[in-house]
C-alpha cells in the first residue's frame, strides 16, 4: 500500500492540528483522504492509516465503520448519495431517489453493472433547505435536485 | 494525600458511610446489596453501556446506573423499588430481544450472568416478533471460542484489551445494532492474557474452546490449586469431572494475581489429559523398553545408584530437579543426595554462573511483594522478556507505568512492553554488563554518594554515556524504586557480576532489589536446599564434567539446561539415567528408567513465588495409571537405599520437617544481599556474533510443551533466528531463509528473520526447543552462516 | 425589520469574507476586550445578562455554562464548537459557516480568553464539505490578518483554531461523542458526570457550544448583555436562526427575535405551497415533539411558549407537515433514523431503537396489529430516560408524540392496511 505524497501531505497537515501525543486524532481525515485517493477503504488501507498514526489497527476499523460516509467496501466510481430523511422528503416535488434509480437501473445499495455508479441512502445531510439534496464522491453537495439538473450531473460524470 | 471525605448514603434503607468518589455500585457492594450488572467490572474502567445496573435515586427524575453513578452525601438510594425494577426489566427484555436462547446448547449455561437474571428479570414470553439479529462468528485462534450472536455487547472484552492486556485487539465495529465485536479483519487474539477475556464475557459469546462441548458447568468439581509454571504462584481454581481435570480459572488473590490468569496457566491443563502421559513405570533392558511393576523399577534405582556409589563413589552421581517441582519433592531428593553422602544436587539448570554460589546468604527473591513492586514509581529490569516470562507480573508494571511510573530497561531484545519505557538501552547480552555498570556510576554521582571501594576499582574505567545517564536520572527521581533481574540476567554467564552492580545501585538509590524467580518454586528450591550450597557440583559442573548415574525430577535435560548439547552428552555419557516425569519424552534415548510422577494436579505440595508466598495445594484428581506423587517414590527410594528419616505419610510432614514453624520460617531465609560483591570484567569486549537465548513462553517446562491449545497460537511458533537487518545484510540472506547456526558441535537450520530492534552481531534463538536442542549455552558465541 | 446578529452579512455581496464581517462590526469585541483588558468575569457577567442559552437543541444557559470552568487552573483547557448539526430539519450551522464564518471564529476567540483556553476545534457535519473548505479559508485569513494564532493583534493573547470534519454520524453532534471523534475514536457518547468542563477533550477542562451561541457572542461582548436580551423576551434573549422546511414557498433560514408569534414565521416562509393545509408542525428539529397545526398556530417562537405547549424549542428547526402526508410513514422513516445512527453503545437505545422502527414499519406496511400502538409506548418509555445520552429520548419521542396526536390514523393503518385517504 502506498499513497500518493500529495495525499501524505494532506494528511500531514491534519496531524499537526492535534497535540504531538494525540496523532490518532487525524484518523478521521486520514481515512477520508485515503478513501478519497483509492475510492474505498481496504483492510490494507486502514491498517496502513492505523500503522502511520500509531494506533491499534482495530481501532482505526472502529473508526472506518463507525462513520457512514467511510466505504469499506469497493463501490462504484461515483457514489451517490441521497438524502431520504423526513425533511427534504417533504418538500420533495420530485422524487429524485427514484428518478435515479430508475435511470440507472439500480437500487440502493447497488452498483451499475459498468462499475461507474453506486445508490447510497443517505441521512440528514443539513441541507433541508435546499431539498431534494444528493452528495457525489462524499465532498460535492447537489441542491434543489430536478430531473434535469440530474441529467446535467450524470453527462458532466459522463466526460472522461 | 488529604483525608478523604466520607459522605452518607443510604441504600434499601441501609446505611453507611463511603469515601468521596465512590459510586453507588461500590456501596452498594459494600453494603452486600447485590444490583444487577453486565458491563461493570471492579478491575475494568466504567461503561455503564448496559444499563442493567440502573437504580432509583431520590430526587433524581430518572433512574440512574448504580456503576456510574457518585455517591453524593445524603443520597437515598431505592435497588428495588418499583421504577427500579421497572426499568431494569426494561434493560433485561432489550437484551433479550436479539439474545438466541440457546442455552442449553451454550457453553455458558449454568454460570451465565444473563441466564441467572434472565430468571429473575425477564417476562415470560416475548413482546418483540420482529426477525431476530445474527452475528458471523470469529476465528480468534485455538484459545478462544466465538458464538457472536450472543454478545451483549458489554464491551468487557474489549476493555479488557485496552486496559489490562495492554493491547487492543478486539474492538467493537460497525454501529448501532450492527455493532459487532471483532478483531481486526481476520486477525487472532493473540495476547499472553487473552483468556481473560474468556471469564469476563458474561455470556457465552467468548467461551474457552478447548473447553467447549466438554461438560456442563453444573456437573464439574472445583479445586483450588496453585499454577506451577512462571514465579507469581497464579491461584487456580482447577474444575474436574471424574477425575480429570476440564478447566482452569483464575481463583481470585488481590496480592497474587488479582482476579487474572495468564494463558499458560489456564490452558497448561491440556498435557494432563495427553497421551503423552507416563503411566507405568518402564525399564530399559537390551535397549528395548518395557513396561514394569513400581517395586521391580524402584529397586533396580536403588540398586543401581548403590552399585555405582560403590564403584566410583557417591560424587559420581548427579541429581538434577526443576524449580517446578515441589517444596516437598525437591526437599526428599537433596535429603536422598545427601544421604547417600552425594552434595551434587542442584535445580538451576538453566543458570550458567554459579560465582554467587559462595557468597550467597540466603534464597534469592523478590526483594519485595508483588503489591510493593506495583505500587513502584521508578522500576529497572534488567534482562528479561518481561511479558512472556512473566506475563502477570508484567501487568502489573503496565499498571504502574500507567500510574505514572517510568519502567527502565537493560536487555537484549526489545520486545513491545505495551507501555511506556522510559529509558531502554538494548544492548548485546556481553555488554548488558558494562551497560549497568554505567547506570551504577551514573547514579552514585547522581545521589553524591560513594561506591563501595570494590565497586570503585572494577568501574574505574567505566564512563557512563548520556543514555545511562538519562537512566540512573530517571531512576533516582522516584521515590519507590525497584530493580529487578530478569530470566536473562539469571541465565547470563556473568550472573553473579549482574547481581553484584544490581545490587549496589539498589544501595546508591535505596532501591528495593530482587530476582523475578523463573519457576513456581524458584524461591522453594532453594529453601528446600535442592542447590550444592558450596559443598558438591552445581548443575553446569554436573553436565560439564559427566557423572556416571543422574537422577532427574522433571528435567528434560536438552530443553531445561543452559547448554543443551552439553546436557545431552552428559546423559548420553552416564550408565545410568533415572527419569522421574510425568510425561514420555526424549530421555527415552539416553534413560534406563522412567518413573510415572504425579504433576501438580495430581498430588499435594507447596510452591514458594517470588516474593516468599508458601502455597499449599492438593491433588485435585487421582494421579493417571501406575503414576504416583514423586514424594511417595523418593520416599520409597530412601527406605531401599536404607537410609534414615524416610518414614513421611504425607507432604505436610515433609514440609514441616523443613519449615518446622510453617511459612513465618521463610522470611528469614530469604537473602539478596550478597557477602561479598562478585565483579568479574565490566569491560565491553569484541566477541563477533552471540546468542540472545531464550526460553519461549510455552515452552517453560515440561507440562506447558505438551499443551496442545497453547502450543498452535502464534507466541509457540517454531524457533527463527532474529538479527537485526545490518546481520542480515552482512549475511546475504532474506527473510525466511534458511541458515545454518553453529555452537560447539552442534548446529541448526533456522529460518531467518529480522528484527531491526536488536543489537548488532547478535543472534535471537530461542532454546527449550527440540529444533535448537542441539546448540550450546542460551548465551556466548555463536556462528551464523548461509544454509 | 428587526436588527440581525449573525445574518447581517447577507447584505453584502460574498457575505462570509472578513471584509463584510468587519463592515458589520466583526472583531470589535476581540479588539476591546484586548484593548481594555476585560476581565473574565465581566465577560461572564455580560453573557448571563444577555439571557443567550444554548442553540444546539437542549438550551442551556451560555453563562453560567462557561462559569463551570476552572479557569484559574493554569493547564491546558479546550473551545469546541459544535457544527455537527445532522438532526433532521436542521441547517442553520451551515449558512453561519457559509454567510459569517468570522463570527464564529471571534465567537471562540472571545471564550478561549474568557476562560483561558489557548487551543480550539470546530467539529463539522461531514455532509458539507465545502462549508468546511470555507471555514478552512477564513481561518487562513483571521490567521493572516493576526487575528488568531500567537499573540493575538500584539496582545499576550495566542488562540489556535482549527477545523475537524466529520463523516457521517449524527451522534457526533452529542458532545461527548463529538470530543471522542476528536480523539480519533468513534463517537460514542460518554457517560456524565464528568461533563465537559471538567473532563473534556483528551481529558481536560473543555467549553462546548453551537455555532449559533458563538456566533451571537461577539455582538452580546458589542453591545452588551442587556442589548441583545432586549432584541428576544426575558429568558429567551436574542434573535434565533430558524430552519424552516417541508412545503412552504420559501424554505429557508430566517433570524427573528425569540418570541415571534409561528404565524409570523410561517409567513416569512412565504405560506404553504398552493393547495397544502398544514397538519402538524415539529417546531425544534425530528426529536423533539410534534405539534398539531391548531396548536402550533397559538405558539410563538421561544423556549417558553413551545415548552407550554408541549414540545421544545430544540434547535429552531421548524418541520412543516401538510395535510398529505402520511404520519405513520412520516414516523417509519423518523424511526429509521435514528435506529441507523444509534451509536450501539446502550442498550435500550441500540436494541430499542430497532424495535421501535419495525413496528411502525410494520403497521406501514399493513401488517400492523391492535396491541402495537401500547407495545411502541412502552417500548419507547422503556428507551427514554434510561441511555447514555439523549438519543434515545429523542428516538421515542417522535414515536409517543404521533401517536399522541394522530392515534386514529395509525388505527386506521392497523384496521385498513393503508393510509387514510389522501394521504400518501
Ligand atoms: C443525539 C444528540 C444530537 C445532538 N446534535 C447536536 C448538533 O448537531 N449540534 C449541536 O450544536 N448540538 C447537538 N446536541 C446537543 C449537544 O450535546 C450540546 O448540548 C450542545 O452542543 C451544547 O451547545 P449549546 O449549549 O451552545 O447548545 C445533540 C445532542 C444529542 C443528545
Ligand atoms: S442513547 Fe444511543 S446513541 Fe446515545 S449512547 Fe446510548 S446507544 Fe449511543
Ligand atoms: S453495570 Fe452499570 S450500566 Fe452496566
Amino acid at each position: 500500500m502506498t499513497l500518493t505524497t500529495e495525499s501524505l501531505k494532506k494528511i500531514e497537515r491534519e496531524v499537526a492540528k492535534y497535540p504531538a501525543d494525540q496523532k490518532q486524532s487525524a484518523v478521521m481525515s486520514a481515512l477520508r483522504i485515503t478513501q478519497q485517493e483509492k475510492g474505498w477503504l481496504s483492510n490494507d488501507t486502514i491498517q496502513f492509516v492505523a500503522d502511520y498514526l500509531g494506533m491499534p489497527r482495530i481501532a482505526a476499523y472502529e473508526v472506518a465503520t463507525f462513520y457512514n460516509m467511510y466505504h469499506t467496501q469497493p463501490l462504484g466510481k461515483y457514489k451517490l448519495m441521497i438524502c431520504t430523511n423526513l425533511p427534504c422528503r417533504l418538500t420533495w416535488q420530485h422524487d429524485i431517489a427514484a428518478y435515479l434509480q430508475n435511470k440507472l437501473g439500480i437500487g440502493f445499495g447497488e452498483t451499475t453493472e459498468d462499475g461507474k455508479y453506486t445508490l447510497i441512502e443517505g441521512e440528514c445531510m443539513g441541507a433541508c433547505g435546499d431539498a431534494p439534496v444528493m452528495i457525489v464522491n462524499a465532498h460535492r453537495m447537489c441542491s434543489f435536485m430536478t430531473p434535469e439538473k440530474v441529467d446535467q450531473l450524470l453527462s458532466e460524470l459522463e466526460q472522461p | 494525600m488529604g483525608v478523604t471525605n466520607m459522605l452518607h448514603i443510604e441504600i434499601d434503607g441501609k446505611q453507611i458511610d463511603v469515601a468521596e468518589g465512590s459510586t453507588v455500585m461500590d456501596a452498594a457492594d459494600t453494603l452486600g446489596i447485590y444490583i444487577p450488572r453486565f458491563c461493570y467490572h471492579k478491575k475494568l474502567s466504567v461503561a455503564a453501556n448496559c444499563r442493567m445496573c440502573l437504580v432509583d435515586v431520590e430526587k433524581a427524575g430518572k433512574p440512574l446506573p448504580a456503576c456510574a453513578t457518585p455517591v453524593t452525601d445524603g443520597m437515598k438510594v431505592a435497588t428495588k423499588s418499583e421504577k427500579a425494577i421497572r426499568a431494569q426489566k426494561g434493560v433485561m427484555e432489550f437484551l433479550l430481544i436479539n439474545h438466541p436462547l440457546d442455552c442449553p446448547i451454550c457453553d455458558q449455561g449454568g454460570e451465565c450472568q444473563l441466564q441467572d437474571l434472565a430468571v429473575g428479570y425477564g417476562g415470560s414470553s416475548s413482546r418483540y416478533t420482529e426477525v431476530k439479529r445474527v452475528v458471523v462468528n470469529k476465528n480468534l485462534g485455538s484459545l478462544i471460542a466465538t458464538d457472536m450472536t450472543r454478545c451483549i455487547h458489554c464491551t468487557r472484552c474489549v476493555r479488557f484489551g485496552q486496559e489490562i492486556g495492554g493491547v487492543m485487539e478486539l474492538g467493537q465495529a460497525a454501529r448501532g445494532e450492527h455493532s459487532e465485536i471483532m478483531p481486526f479483519i481476520s486477525q487472532t487474539v493473540d495476547s499472553e492474557l487473552s483468556g481473560n477475556m474468556i471469564d469476563l464475557c458474561p455470556v457465552g459469546a467468548l467461551t474457552s474452546k478447548p473447553f467447549r462441548y466438554t461438560a456442563r458447568t453444573w456437573e464439574l468439581s472445583r479445586r483450588a490449586s496453585i499454577s506451577p509454571h512462571d514465579s507469581l504462584g497464579a491461584n487456580l481454581s482447577v474444575h474436574t469431572m471424574q477425575e480429570r481435570v476440564m478447566r482452569v480459572l483464575p481463583r481470585d488473590n488481590e496480592a497474587v494475581n488479582e482476579c487474572w490468569l495468564a494463558d499458560r496457566d489456564r490452558f497448561s491443563y491440556e498435557a494432563m489429559n495427553s497421551d503423552q502421559r507416563l503411566t507405568t513405570p518402564m525399564i530399559k533392558q537390551d535397549g528395548l523398553w518395557r513396561a514394569t511393576d513400581w517395586q521391580t523399577a524402584l529397586e533396580y534405582v536403588a540398586h543401581g545408584l548403590a552399585d555405582i556409589k560403590a564403584k566410583h563413589g557417591a560424587d559420581a552421581i548427579g541429581m538434577l530437579a526443576t524449580p517446578h517441582s515441589t517444596l516437598e519433592e525437591l526437599y526428599l531428593l537433596q535429603k536422598l543426595a545427601r544421604g547417600l553422602e552425594c552434595g551434587n544436587i542442584d535445580h538451576r539448570l538453566r543458570q550458567s554462573d554459579f560465582s554467587a554460589d559462595a557468597v550467597q546468604r540466603g534464597a534469592p527473591w523478590l526483594g519485595q511483594s508483588i503489591e510493593a513492586l506495583a505500587q513502584s514509581d521508578a522500576v529497572l529490569v534488567i534482562g528479561s522478556t518481561l511479558r512472556k516470562d512473566h506475563p502477570l507480573l508484567a501487568h502489573r508494571l503496565r499498571q504502574a507505568v500507567k500510574r505514572g511510573a517510568k519502567l527502565n530497561l537493560i536487555n537484549p531484545v526489545d520486545d513491545d512492553l505495551l507501555c511506556r519505557v522510559a529509558h531502554k538501552a538494548i544492548v548485546a547480552p556481553s555488554v548488558m554488563v558494562n551497560t549497568l555498570a554505567q547506570v551504577l556510576k551514573s547514579a552514585a554521582q547522581e545521589k553524591n554518594i560513594e561506591l563501595g571501594i570494590v565497586y570503585r576499582d572494577a568501574l574505574a574505567h567505566v564512563t557512563p554515556n548520556a543514555a545511562a545517564q538519562a537512566m540512573a536520572q530517571s531512576l533516582a527521581a522516584g521515590q519507590r524504586i525497584a530493580i529487578v533481574l530478569g530470566n536473562m540476567a539469571q541465565h547470563h554467564p556473568q550472573a553473579a557480576t549482574l547481581h553484584s552492580l544490581a545490587l549496589e545501585l539498589a544501595r546508591v538509590l535505596g532501591a528495593r532489589f530482587g530476582f523475578l524467580g523463573e519457576a513456581a518454586n524458584s524461591v522453594g528450591a532453594y529453601i528446600a536446599g535442592a542447590w550444592p550450597r558450596g559443598s558438591g557440583m552445581n548443575a553446569a559442573q554436573m553436565l560439564a564434567t559427566p557423572r556416571q548415574a543422574y537422577v532427574l525430577l522433571n528435567v528434560e535435560a536438552e530443553l531445561d539446561s543452559y547448554d543443551a548439547q552439553q546436557a545431552l552428552a552428559a546423559m548420553m555419557s552416564a550408565q545410568m539415567v533415572v527419569v522421574l516425569s510425568a510425561f514420555k519424552h526424549l530421555a527415552a534415548d539416553y534413560a534406563d528408567v522412567m518413573l510415572p510422577i504425579a504433576p501438580f494436579t495430581e498430588t499435594s505440595g507447596t510452591f514458594i513465588n517470588t516474593e516468599g508466598r508458601v502455597q499449599s495445594f492438593n491433588a485435585v484428581v487421582k494421579p493417571r495409571g501406575e503414576t504416583r506423587p514423586a514424594w511417595k517414590v523418593l520416599r520409597v527410594l530412601g527406605n531401599l537405599l536404607q537410609l534414615p528419616g524416610f518414614d513421611y505419610n504425607s507432604t505436610e510432614q515433609v514440609r514441616q520437617e523443613l519449615l518446622a514453624s510453617g511459612e513465618t520460617d521463610v522470611p528469614g531465609m530469604l537473602d539478596n544481599v550478597l557477602k561479598e560483591a562478585v565483579l568479574t570484567d565490566v569491560s565491553v569486549k569484541v566477541n563477533g556474533i552471540e546468542r540472545i537465548g531464550e526460553v519461549p513462553i510455552y515452552q517453560l517446562d515440561a507440562i506447558v510443551r505438551r499443551a496442545p491449545s497453547l502450543q498452535v497460537t502464534q507466541d509457540a511458533q517454531n524457533p527463527r533466528a532474529w538479527v537485526n537487518a545490518a546481520l542480515l545484510h552482512q549475511l546475504g540472506v532474506s527473510e525466511g531463509e534458511a541458515i545454518l547456526l553453529k555452537q560447539g558441535a552442534g548446529q541448526a537450520h533456522l529460518a531467518v528473520a529480522c528484527d531491526d530492534r536488536l543489537p548488532d552481531n547478535c543472534v535471537r534463538v530461542a532454546a527449550a526447543h527440540p529444533m535448537t536442542a542441539n546448540l550450546g549455552g542460551l548465551f556466548g558465541a555463536i556462528s551464523v552462516e548461509r544454509a | 425589520m428587526t436588527e440581525k446578529v449573525i445574518l447581517n452579512t447577507l447584505d453584502y455581496p460574498e457575505p462570509g469574507t472578513l471584509a463584510n464581517y468587519e463592515r458589520t462590526g466583526g472583531y470589535q469585541a476581540l479588539k476591546k476586550i484586548l484593548a481594555e483588558k476585560i476581565t473574565s468575569e465581566a465577560i461572564i457577567t455580560e453573557v448571563k445578562a444577555s439571557g443567550l442559552r444554548g442553540r444546539g437543541g437542549a438550551g442551556f444557559p451560555t453563562g453560567l455554562k462557561w462559569s463551570f470552568i476552572p479557569r484559574h487552573f493554569k493547564g491546558v483547557k479546550y473551545i469546541v464548537c459544535n457544527s455537527d448539526e445532522g438532526e433532521p430539519g436542521t441547517f442553520k450551522d451551515r449558512d453561519i459557516l457559509r454567510y459569517n464564518p468570522h463570527s464564529v471564529i471571534e465567537g471562540m476567540l472571545i471564550a478561549g480568553y474568557t476562560l483561558d483556553a489557548q487551543t480550539g476545534y470546530n467539529y463539522i457535519h461531514g455532509e458539507i464539505w465545502r462549508e468546511y473548505e470555507l471555514f478552512e479559508q477564513a481561518l487562513d485569513d483571521a490567521r493572516a490578518a493576526g487575528l488568531l494564532g500567537k499573540n493575538i493583534l500584539g496582545s499576550d493573547f495566542s488562540f489556535e483554531l482549527y477545523a475537524h470534519h466529520g463523516f457521517g454520524a449524527y451522534i457526533c453532534g452529542e458532545e461527548t461523542a463529538l470530543l471522542e471523534s476528536i480523539e480519533g475514536k468513534k463517537g460514542q457518547p460518554r457517560f456524565k458526570p464528568p461533563f465537559p468542563a471538567s473532563f473534556g477533550l483528551y481529558g481536560r477542562p473543555t467549553v462546548i457550544n453551537n455555532t449559533e451561541t458563538f456566533a451571537n457572542i461577539p455582538y452580546i461582548v458589542r453591545n452588551g448583555g442587556q442589548k441583545f436580551l432586549e432584541l428576544g423576551k426575558p429568558n429567551n434573549g436574542g434573535t434565533k436562526l430558524f430552519s424552516v422546511s417541508g412545503p412552504v414557498n420559501k424554505p429557508g433560514n430566517y433570524e427573528v427575535p425569540l418570541g415571534l408569534p409561528f404565524t409570523e414565521l410561517l409567513q416569512m416562509a412565504g405560506g404553504m405551497r398552493e393547495g397544502r393545509k398544514l397538519k402538524a408542525v415539529i417546531p425544534g428539529g425530528s426529536s423533539v415533539p410534534l405539534l398539531p397545526a391548531e396548536i402550533m398556530m397559538q405558539c410563538t417562537m421561544d423556549y417558553d411558549s413551545l415548552a407550554k405547549a408541549g414540545s421544545m424549542l430544540g434547535a429552531g428547526s421548524v418541520i412543516l407537515i401538510d395535510d398529505s402526508v402520511c404520519m405513520v410513514r412520516a414516523l417509519e422513516r423518523l424511526s429509521y433514523f435514528y435506529f441507523e445512527e444509534s451509536c450501539g453503545q446502550c442498550t435500550p437505545c441500540r436494541e430499542g431503537a430497532g424495535w421501535l422502527y419495525r413496528v411502525v414499519q410494520r403497521i406501514e406496511r399493513g401488517q400492523g396489529r391492535p396491541e402495537d400502538l401500547d407495545l411502541l409506548i412502552d417500548v419507547s418509555k422503556n428507551i427514554g430516560g434510561r441511555t447514555i445520552c439523549g438519543l434515545g429520548d429523542a428516538a421515542a419521542t417522535p414515536v409517543q408524540s404521533f401517536i399522541q396526536h394522530f392515534r386514529s390514523e395509525f388505527e386506521h393503518h392497523i384496521e385498513h392496511k393503508r393510509c387514510v385517504d389522501g394521504c400518501h
